[in-house]
């Protein structure tokens, strides 16, 4: 029998993987120890699981295990490495280029940052979520010391060009950082081959515990450094100070263990299964894909349904757990930013749904997710003037509402 | 947010869905609200002429469970009523009904404007004034 409610908003956390979880429970009981304490056996296991944990990360993302900074997630880590350049690089310049549809804790940062005295550039996207090569081209000055752009995105799964990015950053002079809090672990993420100097990651998006993320810091061609957020032991080369969450860092270390081996399958299974799921609900008139298609996460769909309303039409889908393009901000609904940097209406960005696959998804519980959309929408459109409208042919343009 | 049991029967099982003929001079058609602020009601009566009574309603409501749940509601209470009773409507009654709170009580409101809106259009296809409406309070 399928358990409902059927879970698909894998992108604001995924389920702890079993492996996942057994790779921790001997840290979360007999080695207890604090992986900085050198004076005695507690400490050096702990310390050991740290530095597999560190191994198993850098594996997935082709990096040296040194260049590791374990946080308490990709939040944080987005702040340590953009307040960390723009501290450590002040004497360079105070400019930092940004886009429109960063997650908030890369667009509140740079808010932060504006505060102390820096300047940034926040790039606008095209309908597909993409930035303009060109426009960064031309934002670059001789000030600009930090290009932060996301990997992939968390509403539409639009994967931006990042090694594109990177090399005008660098041609530039500037250091490159990303986001990779939604792509990593779910393709192929190389921060060589990508040209990465700094990279916000997290254990929970991946079938991790949360709780634990890391900031990749580049040591080499160039040396990145980052001045610390937080003041202590000195723990993590000086860049992050706090005893390390061992339990959570060796889940983290397993998760990315389990992507690097089994990230390829997953991605083909997954993107079949959405294809579908947006193949079906596409049969609908009047719903569109939100984001790119061609440049996209493989688990990731986000779809717009004209002519219903978001919050009815959350109502309608209860047997998913699904995240709509309205954040609901206690009395009032804000249609999301993100879509409406696509250039979304209002009301196309109040009526998109996402849906976030996962490596737990099964065929069977997105062959129920197409069929409860599908009955939901059209219930909720046959109780619709507006859809009423529509079918006889009215311009909703053309009517004088009743503002209220 | 959690909704009340009533808001989700009505929500689930909605009363009088459909479309009257507009044309028709026994029927009237109260449109309110904005697809941008998410919410549209449109709620139309037919009257008997001779006993001035609603003897049908419906709607139509693109918006949230309240305000879906708000306009059915309505449709409930106007069928059998007479035109004078259906305008003693109050927003405050369907927000007591549907244990709305506070959040939502402007879709009680909706519903309101929508049943006094109704029936002055009803009033001037049969050549009588149009009753001032106090402006609702937004």
């Amino acid at each position: 029998m399928l358990k409902l409610p059927i879970y698909l908003d894998n992108n604001a956390t995924t389920p702890l993987d079993p492996r996942v979880l057994e790779a921790m429970m001997p840290y979360l009981t007999d080695v207890f120890g604090n992986a900085a304490s050198r004076n005695h056996p507690f400490g050096w296991a702990a310390e050991e699981g740290v530095d597999y944990a560190r191994e198993q990360i850098s594996q997935l993302i082709n990096c040296d295990p040194k260049e590791i900074i374990f946080t308490s997630g990709a939040t944080e880590s987005d702040n340590l490495g953009i307040k960390g350049v723009f501290e450590m690089y002040s004497q360079r310049g105070n400019h930092v280029i940004t886009t429109t549809t960063e997650h908030k804790a890369v667009l509140d940062t740079c808010k932060h940052i504006e505060k102390l005295g820096g300047k940034v550039t926040y790039l606008p996207v095209n309908e597909q979520g993409l930035i303009s090569l060109e426009e960064l081209e031309a934002a670059m000055t001789p000030q600009t010391i930090l290009v932060t752009i996301m990997y992939g995105n968390n509403e539409t799964g639009t994967i931006q060009p990042i090694r594109e990015i990177a090399a005008i950053a660098h041609k530039h002079g500037a250091l490159f950082m990303t986001d990779g809090t939604q792509a990593v672990g779910k393709i192929p993420v190389d921060v060589l081959a990508d040209g990465i100097d700094l990279m916000a990651f997290t254990a929970h998006k991946m079938y991790g515990p949360k709780g634990v993320g890391a900031l990749y810091v580049r040591r080499k061609n160039p040396r990145v450094k980052v001045t610390a957020q937080m003041d202590g032991g000195g723990h993590e080369r000086g860049m992050r100070s706090g005893t390390l969450n061992v339990p959570g860092i060796v889940g983290f270390g397993k998760a990315c263990e389990l992507a690097r081996l089994e990230m390829a399958a997953d991605a083909e299974r997954l993107s079949k299964l959405r294809d579908q799921l947006e193949k079906e609900l596409l049969t609908l008139e009047e719903s569109y894909v939100n984001g790119s298609v061609e440049h996209r996460l493989p688990h990731v769909a986000n779809i717009s349904f004209k002519y219903v309303e978001g919050e009815g039409l959350m109502m309608g889908v209860k047997d998913l757990a699904v995240s709509s393009g309205s954040a609901c901000t206690s009395a009032s609904l804000e249609p999301s930013y993100v879509l409406k940097a696509l250039g979304l209406s209002d009301d196309l960005a109040h009526s998109s749904l996402r849906f976030g696959l996962s490596r737990f998804t099964t065929d069977e519980q997105i062959d129920y997710a197409i069929n409860h959309v599908k009955e939901a929408v059209t219930k909720l459109r046959e109780m619709s003037p507006l859809w009423e409208m529509h079918k006889e042919g009215i311009d909703l343009n053309t009517i004088e509402w009743a503002e209220h | 947010m959690a909704y009340s049991d009533k808001v989700i029967d009505h929500y689930s099982n909605p009363r009088n869905v459909g479309t009257l003929d507009k044309s028709k001079k026994t029927v009237g058609t109260g449109l309110v609200g904005a697809p941008e602020c998410g919410d549209v009601m449109r709620l139309q009566i037919e009257v008997d002429e001779t006993t001035n009574t609603i003897t049908d309603a419906k709607f139509k409501t693109f918006g949230c469970g309240s305000a879906i749940a708000s306009s059915s509601l309505a449709t409930e209470w106007l069928k059998g009523k007479t035109v004078d009773e259906a305008l003693a409507i109050d927003n405050m009654e369907i927000v007591e009904e549907l244990a709305l709170p506070p959040v939502k009580i402007h879709c009680s409101v909706l519903a309101e404007d929508a049943i006094k809106m109704a029936i002055n259009d009803y009033r001037v296809k049969n050549g009588l004034p149009a009753l001032e409406l106090e402006k609702s309070h937004h």
